[in-house]
């Protein structure tokens, strides 16, 4: 079998951006010349990226905010100019970025299709062909001959999603796009995603939500600060991409300064980090000058990657519903977790204080302060990690 | 199948050639003619009059200039069919003014679409003249329709002069638009010079007064040749010279500079390498666009 022609090719690719401070002509002339070059700063996105990505291939770019991947994504698709370096590609490229940005607010919807498909390089006739199912695609037969701008914010998304996945595109450019639109349009977004792949389409896709990323790559491309952490494995990719997350230093931010620390510990409530699954796991929150609320009460929640709370509590809820009071300075709330059964990952943790006047709105809080990681075997994938065996049985 | 699109980095090497550019631009041709009907039905939807008021700016500026340059400060006495003359002019103007009014405000105007589409930059502005060549045709059939009121429509071969007078117009305000959009989202400022400038050029070429009051003004002056040569070489003086000779037929005994084909040549010419050149500096400076707006 020959392997799928490759249909991206990045060679040593580098992007530098220009920070100016100045934007008018009074500042120009007056920091013109050397005062003026004081004024830029320059700043690599990227640096020296080299990439290959053939046919048929889904490849998931992550990164922190500022890794670059964004402006690998503009690179590829055309929008930037490379400082330094070369991108070729073939065949049609559908870019989802800043979805309907090419939307004209006092234009129809129909009036919006023919024009951003004749952008996207369609011919006329072309458009016509596939009209029926762009609309079909975007649900808002009613509203086509509506001017846009009357359009809710879903219905917008939905017609320029369809535009740019129903234009046959050879490489399919998506940016986070699939934050917007509500969960029964996602999921027919992935899946249209997923049907575009199995024609062979190359498809890129920008994103947080490592789960997205888990479920539909097949390869991952890890950005940290402009350069190329790692390519291969999207598992490999998630778990070296936490790595990079937990490495980055996060402080305590006290509004009130009441929350002094977080700790995570073991059972013997020492601290510790690497955990595997039965492990008694205790946080300790460290609380200064407390007592100059009548009435508190201390939650803390436990994160995982993608930010969904996998568990939380309060002093409040173990307490019977009910506030706590009193007259010591510096204490320490402890929070014994028992065997929580979690999967492989790395987990953080927040705190925070609430207390009797304002409600409902904490006085100090930690977000995401400190993390810890679990190490578990995979006998069973998703959040949960479930004691399993298994048996086949012949049929009576 | 071998690799369609291919850009490099480095300051020195721009990604296509001029000329591959320009075949880029024609193969999107459809979406250039949908941009530029995307801009007049955007302009004025939701108006009931819609195009009508295209017109409503040139006929309020004639009939200003008709009554007071015309009649109270007696510009008219000289120059017969002074509306047809005055008119001519204007829509001249307005055809100038309104490619680089609107090729000047084009890239910032599209910049959803810069930012996100990979398509040739150069359709921005480029539409912005072909909005602004649709709006000058409705003025020209009006003008016409005027002469035909007046008993003077131009059936004689000057009307030939039509022909290098719009393209010199069109090819200048080309080659600015270009520049100037490119200019524009680096140095906001320009939209403001522009404005300005614009708003002087309308006295600068022999509009609402002839070329001859002009010449009699300025020649005996010092170095009053050189002044009426450099008068002369405006692109838009000549531009207007030259529609005024293909449409305006009272003014058969009227005086038009010597040579004023030879002189619409070369400003063609001369303005041939300005396009190319705005044309350089827009595809130098285009790469930074998506990362500036």
């Amino acid at each position: 079998m020959t392997e799928p022609p490759e249909v991206i090719r990045i060679g040593g690719l580098s992007k530098r951006f220009v920070l100016r401070k100045d934007n008018s002509l009074k500042e120009r002339i007056v920091g013109f010349g050397r005062v003026g070059r004081r004024h830029r700063e320059d700043f690599w996105a990227l640096r020296d990226i080299d990439l290959s990505i053939r046919a048929g291939e889904t490849v998931g770019l992550i990164g922190h905010n500022g890794s670059g991947k964004s402006t690998l994504l503009k690179l590829i698709g055309g929008v930037l100019d490379p400082s330094k370096g070369t991108v070729e590609y073939r065949g049609r490229i559908g870019a989802l970025i800043e979805l309907g940005a090419g939307f004209h607010q006092d234009l129809t919807g129909r009036e919006n299709v023919y024009l951003n498909a004749a952008l996207l390089g369609l011919t006329k006739k072309e458009t016509e062909a596939r009209f029926d199912e762009i609309v079909a695609f975007a649900d808002i037969h009613d509203f086509i001959d509506t001017q846009v701008k009357f359009y809710s914010s879903g219905m917008f998304v939905r017609l320029a999603f369809a535009v740019a996945v129903n234009t046959d595109p050879d490489i399919l450019l998506v940016d986070e796009v699939l934050a917007v639109g509500d969960e029964s349009f996602q999921r027919k977004c992935l899946e249209k995603i997923d049907e575009l792949r199995l024609q062979g389409i190359a498809v890129i896709i920008v994103s947080h939500n490592l789960g997205i990323i888990q479920e539909l790559c097949d390869r991952t491309v890890l950005l940290d600060h402009g350069e190329l952490l790692y390519d291969g494995d999207p598992r490999e990719g998630i778990r070296r991409f936490r790595e990079v997350l937990a490495a980055q230093p996060r402080e305590v931010s006290g509004d009130a300064g009441v929350i002094r620390r977080v700790e995570v510990c073991g059972f013997d409530e020492r601290p510790k980090s690497s955990f595997i699954p039965g492990d008694d796991v205790v946080i300790r929150v460290g609380l200064d000058g407390i007592h100059a609320f009548p009435e508190w009460s201390c939650s803390v929640n436990v994160a995982d990657t993608q930010g969904r709370i996998v568990f939380a509590t309060s002093t409040y809820h173990l307490g019977g519903e009910k506030w706590m009071s009193g007259t010591d300075d510096h204490v320490d709330v402890v929070f014994r977790f028992d065997a929580p059964p979690l999967s492989d990952g790395r987990y953080f943790v927040s705190s925070s204080i609430y207390v009797t006047n304002p409600p409902n709105q904490p006085v100090s809080q930690a977000q995401q302060v400190t993390s810890f990681e679990v190490l578990s075997d995979q006998a069973t994938v998703g959040p949960l990690r479930v004691g399993t065996t298994v048996r086949v049985d012949p049929a009576t | 199948m071998p690799f369609r699109g291919r850009r490099n980095g480095g300051p020195t090497e721009s990604s296509v050639g001029a000329i591959g550019q320009v075949a880029e631009i024609i193969r999107h041709r459809h979406a250039l003619s949908l941009l530029i009907r995307r801009d007049l039905k955007a302009r004025y939807k939701d108006s009931a009059l819609g195009f009508l008021w295209t017109l409503a700016r040139p006929l309020t500026q004639l009939a200003v200039y008709v009554v007071v340059i015309g009649h109270f400060l007696g510009a008219a006495r000289g120059i017969p069919d002074f509306a047809i003359y005055v008119y001519t002019g204007i829509a001249a103007y307005t055809l100038f003014s309104d490619i680089i009014t609107g090729g000047t405000g084009s890239i910032i105007g599209n910049a959803g679409l810069v930012k996100k589409v990979a398509v040739p930059r150069e359709l921005y502005p480029i539409a912005s003249v072909g909005g602004a060549l649709f709006n000058y045709s409705v003025q020209i059939l009006i003008l016409l329709l005027a002469t035909v009121v007046f008993g003077a429509f131009p059936w004689h071969w000057d009307l030939l002069y039509a022909i290098p007078g719009i393209l010199l117009i069109v090819l200048y305000g080309t080659a600015l638009a270009l520049l100037l959009s490119a200019l524009t989202v680096f140095l906001r400022d320009v939209s403001y010079i522009v404005e300005v400038i614009l708003l002087l050029l309308i006295w600068l070429s022999p509009i609402v007064y002839s070329w001859a009051m002009v010449r009699d003004a300025v020649t005996p002056l010092v170095g009053g040749p050189i002044l009426m040569e450099i008068y002369n070489a405006n692109p838009l003086t000549l531009g207007v010279l030259a529609l005024q000779k293909a449409i305006w037929t009272s003014g058969v005994g009227a005086e038009y500079p010597s040579d004023l084909l030879l002189r619409l040549g070369i400003s063609i010419v001369v303005g041939l390498v300005l396009l190319v050149l705005g044309h350089w500096v827009f595809r130098r400076l285009q790469g930074n666009f998506a990362q500036e707006l």
